[in-house]
Formats: structure tokens, sequence, C-alpha cells
């Protein structure tokens, strides 16, 4: 398999940062095509970073980022993004938020006012596969927090992109709530076949969900460990409590302390 | 009998505007005030009853004036805003202009309307346009700069431009702040244009209340003063509704009940 997301050497200053110092710093980084990776860190580690630079939403001050084979010099266009904030707009409906992206992406957007019917479609069933099926209708606000996050997935998948960038996107949730929403992440992940970037705080998240982890520094942030995981697929929730699933998620755990010590 | 708190609500504006009027009238009749110092509601309503044809006649012109004048402010200030809240360099550029404009008091600037435009309708109705944009200007430019940066992440890695966020997101975020604003502004509006008539015009109510306060027709001022009362409310109304109207997805919260 082929990458398709690679950071090389990649250090990134904000124009708008004051002092001047990197978020990231001699960034190295590589995702397969249709893997799962996650990445954690210490919180300011520059992780946000990482998920604009790989969308093209900035440039890196120094080194490359590839993605599907070509240099990123503008928006990737080929992303789908959602946040722990759902984002959903208050004056939309569920369904009309989640086909947002084809009156942006090209060719939908010329397409979608003639076959309304066909896309009206296609997001339904994308809710029906989150478990809101029927819920299109409702206003945001009149879904709980999990909905909402399960809509904005939806929104995130609609134009079928290429590469899925989830930043902390089950922060927010309750635990049961977010389990469920593993397990929803998961089967979408195993029929889409995109290529996902989980950005969490979460160990046993992005144990139970990734195909490979990195770990990244406090800022500025780089790469102080890659683990590949290779319990099969499909997961149950049951794997998260077997001792090499711990083993794993503590050998992570040593990992954060050791970067959040400044090592 | 007990009356539900929807129903006390509803009833609540009318009864006290009606105590405020009797209260009004006792305090004339128990003191006898002169009505050239301060007119009875009685007094008022007659006056009013009298000078009906007159009355209706100017308050037309003054009613037209401020809708043409509050037209242009909206037109205006949606544009400008939009502009506004697109750029952050044009925003603070042209912010101390603006911010400086806005703090002329528009009477001082209705000679200038004068010796551009001549006595007529016109001084009234810009009077009226350069009162009222400044709200829904400052409003509308707000609502769109405030668009979640994650939501402009969101559409900006779909490759929408700037032109994309503002229609899709940005304006339609701007709507609860913008029909705010236009209760503002109609308001003003309608201070601008009895302003421009007081000073630039033969007709409408603010010409009536200069001739008839030149004159000391103590009751006719009063009678033109609850006019314009009357018609600023029609006209706040008209923009309440319309705002409930248009932006009731931002009036969930309990207290908007």
């Amino acid at each position: 398999m082929a990458a398709f997301v690679e950071i090389q050497d990649v250090t990134h200053v904000y124009a708008r940062a004051e002092d001047g110092a990197p978020a990231v710093a001699h960034l190295n980084l590589k995702v397969m095509e249709g893997e799962f990776a996650a990445i954690v860190g210490p919180s300011g580690c520059g992780k946000s970073t990482l998920m604009k630079l790989a969308t093209g939403l900035q440039f890196p001050r120094e080194g490359t980022v590839i993605v599907g084979g070509r240099e990123v010099g503008a928006p990737v266009k080929l992303a789908g993004m959602a946040f722990q904030n759902p984002t959903m707009l208050p004056w939309r409906t569920t369904l009309d938020n989640i086909l947002l992206p084809l009156e942006i992406v090209e060719p939908h957007r010329s397409r979608l006012r003639r076959h309304k019917a066909e896309y009206v479609d296609k997001a339904e069933r994308l809710l029906a596969s989150v478990g809101l099926k029927g819920q299109g209708d409702k206003f945001p606000w009149q879904l709980s927090g999990g909905m909402q996050q399960r809509a904005s997935l939806c929104r995130a998948l609609i134009h079928e992109p290429k590469l899925l960038m989830l930043d902390e996107p089950f922060g927010a949730l309750d635990t049961f709530t977010r389990e469920e929403l593993w397990c929803v992440m998961r089967d979408l992940h195993a029929a889409q076949k995109v290529t996902i970037i989980l950005v969490t705080h979460d160990l046993r998240e992005a144990a139970f969900l990734a195909d490979r982890i990195f770990c990244m520094s406090s800022r500025p942030g780089r790469i102080v460990a890659e683990r590949e995981v290779d319990f099969p697929r499909p997961r149950e929730l049951d794997i998260t409590y077997t001792p090499p699933f711990s083993a794993l998620v503590q050998d992570l755990r040593a990992h954060i302390a050791q970067a959040r010590a400044g090592g | 009998m007990a009356l539900s708190t929807k129903r006390k609500l509803a009833l609540a504006p009318w009864v006290f505007t009606f105590a405020f009027f009797a209260a009004w009238e006792i305090v004339c009749r128990a003191f006898g005030v002169s009505s050239f110092v301060l007119p009875a509601p009685s007094t008022i309503a007659m006056a009013i009853w009298e000078y009906r044809t007159q009355l209706a006649y100017h308050a037309v012109f003054t009613l037209w004036m401020t809708l043409a004048g509050f037209g242009m402010a909206v037109a205006f200030g949606l544009g400008l805003g939009m502009v506004l809240g697109s750029s952050r360099l044009i925003n603070a550029g042209t912010y101390p202009l603006l911010v400086g404009f806005n703090a002329i008091p528009k009477v001082a600037v209705v000679p200038i309307l004068v010796f551009w435009f001549g006595v007529g309708w016109v001084p009234p109705v810009m009077t009226a346009f350069l009162i009222s944009f400044f709200p829904i200007v400052v409003n509308v430019a707000t609502g769109i700069s405030t668009v979640e940066p994650e939501m402009e992440d969101v559409l900006r890695a779909l490759g929408a431009s700037k032109r994309d966020i503002v229609f899709k997101v940005g304006l339609p975020r701007a709507m609860p702040y913008f029909f705010g604003s236009l209760k503002v502004a109609i308001t003003l509006a309608y201070v601008g244009s009895v302003i421009g008539e007081q000073n630039a015009s033969n007709v409408g109510i603010g010409n009536l209340l200069t001739r008839a306060s030149a004159a000391f027709e103590v009751p006719l001022v009063w009678a033109a003063l609850v006019v314009l009362a009357v018609l600023g409310v029609i006209m706040y109304a008209a923009t309440a509704s319309v705002e409930r109207a248009m932006t009731g997805w931002a009036q969930r919260s309990e207290m908007a009940n």
C-alpha cells in the first residue's frame, strides 16, 4: 500500500504567533491509504496544527506535506472534517446540514439542484448508518450532543472524502455515548475504506480504533513514538478489557507522561 | 377569575398604557394645569380629531420618507456590513471613519443637505438614511466576522471560497443581529426624517410641528407628538414581527418565550 498522507520534516510557525515559537518541529509521519491513524499527545502539542497542515488549511514553513501523491499547496478538497464541537448550522435542518459540503465541492455543487433526490437519499442512508434514521427533518438543536456528533460525522462523509480528519470528535461526550460512537466509527471505516486521521486525548479510543498510533511530544510537537496496532478486525468493545490492550494503553501512557515532562 | 400568565402578558401593555393616560388626565384636572403647559389627554384627543385631515396628510409624508431612508439604510448597511465582516483589513481601516461619522449629530448635517438638494423630500430621506445605517453595518459585520473558526475550517477544507463562506454561513448567521439592529434603525430613521422635515421640508409631521410651535398652537403640537408616537410603535412592531418570522431558529431559549 502507498502512503496517502506523508509529512516530511515539517516545521510550522503560525503567522500570528507572537513569540515566533514553532507549533510543530521536524515532524515526520506517514499514513497509508485506507488506514485508520490516531495521534495522541499532551494538550497543546500541535495536534490541531497537524490537521490543518494535512488538509492544506496551513502551509508549512519548512518541509513538505504530500496528500494523495501531490504536494499540498491549497486546501486539499478531498477531506472531510469533524471536531469536538459539532458546529451544525442552527437555521438548517439536520439533513440540510449534512448536504452542506455538496453545495461547495465539485462535481456535486453543479449537480445538486438537479439531482437533489439522489443526494437526499444518500444522506438518509448515511444517517441510518450512524443510528439517526428518520431524524433528518429535525433541527440540530433538537438533537442531543451525541446525536449532533453523529450528524457531524455524516456531514464529514457525504461527499465521499478520501481523507477524514477527526479532531477529538468524541471529547465532549459521556463514556457510554463515546463507546457507542467508537463502534459507529469502526463500522464507517470498515464500510467506506477511507483514510482516517483521528486526533484524540483518549488513549483507549486510539487503541480501539486505530491501525497505527503516533505519540506527539509537547510543543513544539514532533512524533516521539509510533505503534502499529494489530488487534484483528472487526474489533468488539470487549477487547478493551484484555491484557494486550491494557499493555498497549500503558505503553502509550508512559510516552505521553514522558512527553509532558518535556522529554 | 384567574387569568393565565399568557393572557396577563397580552393584556399588560394595554392596562399600563391606559393607566398612564388616566393618571395624566387626573393630574391635569386635579391641579388645574393650564393646557398651555401640559394639555390633558382628552384635550389632545380632541385636537387630534379636529386636525385629523391635516395630521393624516403629513403623517403619510413622514411615513414614506422614513421608510425610504430606512430602505436605503438596510441595503447600504447589509452591503457594507458584508464587506467589513469579511475583510479584517477594510474593517480595521474604515472603523475610525465610520465611528467618527456616526458621532456627528445628524441635525448638523441637514444644512449641508439643503445646500446640495434644496428644501424638499430629499433632506428628510437622506437624514433618515444617514442616521440609521450605522447599527445595521455594525451588526451585520459582527455576525459575519464571528463565524466559528471550526465551521470555516470545515468549509475551507472543502475548497470553499471566502464568498461561499459569507453566503452559506456568515450571512444567515448574521440575520438575528441584522433584524435586531433593524429595530434600532427604524426608530433612528424616524428621528432622522422628522429632524429633516423640521428643518428642510414643507411637509411631514416634523414640519407641522415646527409651524404649530411657531404659532403657539400647543394642542396641535401635542397631537402631532402623539401621532409620531403611534406611528413609531407601529413601525417598531412591524419590524419586530418580521424579525420573529425570519429568525425563529435563533429564539429558542426559554428567555425568548
